[in-house]
């Protein structure tokens, strides 16, 4: 029973890695493809953030009176990746714009179909 | 006991939402749901001490990431997802189970969730916390090391968010050029 | 009465407690939880909201969008030229024990400097992304 509580998080984040991976490669229009990638993101930092959770801790900014702090390395590596993420989202997205304006879809099949067909 | 309860119950919600969102098909339901899915993991990193985290997911997930997605979804005007084909949804179903399953096997002799004797804890860790305040005063650690000690990655961080923002000026931030529909009108006298 | 009367009402209400909030969470980050980039995204979001209930050319008479992109410019400019002032005094690339009498002052200067260098940069960037998207619509 401990084994599965402490582990529980784990199995989520790698069900949610999965989803999002599913998502990227089995469906085909474009906007859905940019959330499956976002979905998997977040699990990789649910990954990094509970390895760095410590029982009874908390947040690592120093107070009086607490004694056992998280640990705040992989907070600081989440943070840069979560910007770095909202980044090259704007960029996918951006492209998924000009991609509607000169194919006229963003259903993945029907991008193929055009190229192949000139 | 409370804490356990918390996070196995906002990590269910987590897991049932994913699993909404690859089954849905209206695009703009897919969007609401992905804001719920950021908030909920707002929430969590809340509950797992990391409020500097949760207050960067917020606002980035939650804000910028979905009134973004609901923009390109007004400028595609495309609504529905195609439902997908019979092509058989088979083979993306065993890569992603086995690929489920080695990583699995992988996290078996990982240490538990909130052990105080796991090793991320114990080097590195230890050394920031008993010097972040008499090395630079700041009483925020996660501030301290990404401004001072590590401060080349987060010059880089903000190099890469530079760069998407001209990126993105280069791709839709000019006027709206006729070139785009001049190229199908002649595309389509060619077929013609 | 005007349509969307409740929604001007309110967000010129929220709008400037947004904003403050921003500045607070900018220069509190070294004493709780915050810092640059949740601030400069706090900051757009309140921009966004504005320009949501009011319309984009409303939005763009208040931050043109010149100004945006020599914003974008100018926080990434003070954050590496913090860096060049430290080597210039003596020390390391971004060691900002040199740039005051004594270390901890030094760290504190130079970490607010280089917070605030990284929240107009991020606060910038988004308010050009938002602008490129939604200006993209109307011919």
């Amino acid at each position: 029973m401990d084994f599965f509580i402490g582990h529980y998080n784990y199995w989520i984040v790698i069900l949610l890695m999965m989803v999002g991976l599913y998502t990227v490669i089995s469906r085909g229009n474009l906007i859905k493809k940019i959330i499956g990638l976002n979905i998997f993101q977040v699990s990789v930092f649910f990954l990094y953030i509970s390895m760095s959770t410590v029982e009874g801790g908390a947040a690592p900014i120093i107070t009086e009176g607490v004694e056992v702090y998280s640990n705040p390395l992989p907070h600081v590596l989440i943070l840069t990746a979560i910007v770095v993420g909202v980044a090259t989202t704007a960029l996918a997205l951006a492209l998924v714009v000009r991609i509607k304006e000169s194919y006229g879809t963003i259903e993945e099949d029907e991008i193929h179909e055009q190229d192949h067909s000139l | 006991m409370i804490d356990i309860v918390v996070n196995i119950t906002l990590l269910a919600f987590l897991a049932i939402t994913s699993v909404a969102i690859v089954r849905m098909t209206n695009l703009f339901a897919i969007i609401m749901l992905f804001g719920i899915f950021s908030l909920l993991s707002a929430g969590l990193f809340v509950v797992m001490d990391a409020p500097d985290v949760a207050f960067t997911e917020a606002a980035v997930g939650a804000g910028i990431s979905t009134v973004l997605m609901l923009a390109t979804l007004a400028l595609t005007k495309d609504h529905h997802e195609k439902s997908p084909l019979g092509h058989r949804p088979w083979l993306p179903l065993a890569v992603v189970g086995i690929t489920g399953a080695a990583l699995v096997y992988g996290t078996w002799d990982m240490p538990g969730f909130g052990d105080p004797d796991a090793p991320t804890q114990t080097h590195v860790a230890r050394y920031y916390i008993e010097n972040a305040v008499p090395e630079t005063g700041v009483p925020n650690i996660v501030t301290a090391v990404l401004a001072s000690y590590r401060g080349f990655d987060t010059l880089g961080e903000v190099a890469v968010v530079f760069t998407a923002g001209v990126a993105v000026l280069l791709l839709i931030g000019g006027k709206r050029s006729k070139t785009s529909t001049k190229v199908k009108h002649e595309r389509g006298q060619d077929e013609a | 009465m005007k349509p969307n009367l409740i929604l001007h009402v309110v967000s010129k209400f929220l709008i400037p407690l947004i904003i403050i909030f921003a500045l607070y969470v900018q220069f509190h980050g070294d004493f709780g939880p915050g810092g640059g980039f949740q601030a400069g995204v706090i900051f757009s979001a309140a921009i966004i909201l504005y320009a949501l209930v009011f319309g984009l050319d409303a939005a763009e008479e208040i931050i043109p969008s010149r100004l945006l992109r020599i914003l974008a410019s100018l926080g990434v400019v003070i954050y590496a030229g913090v860096g060049v002032v430290t080597l210039l005094l003596g020390g390391n690339y971004l060691d900002y024990s040199v740039l005051a009498s004594t270390q901890i002052a030094g760290q504190h200067l130079g970490i607010l400097l280089v917070e605030l260098g990284v929240g107009i940069s991020v606060a910038a960037v988004m308010l050009i992304i938002f602008f490129a998207f939604a200006g993209r619509g109307r011919e």
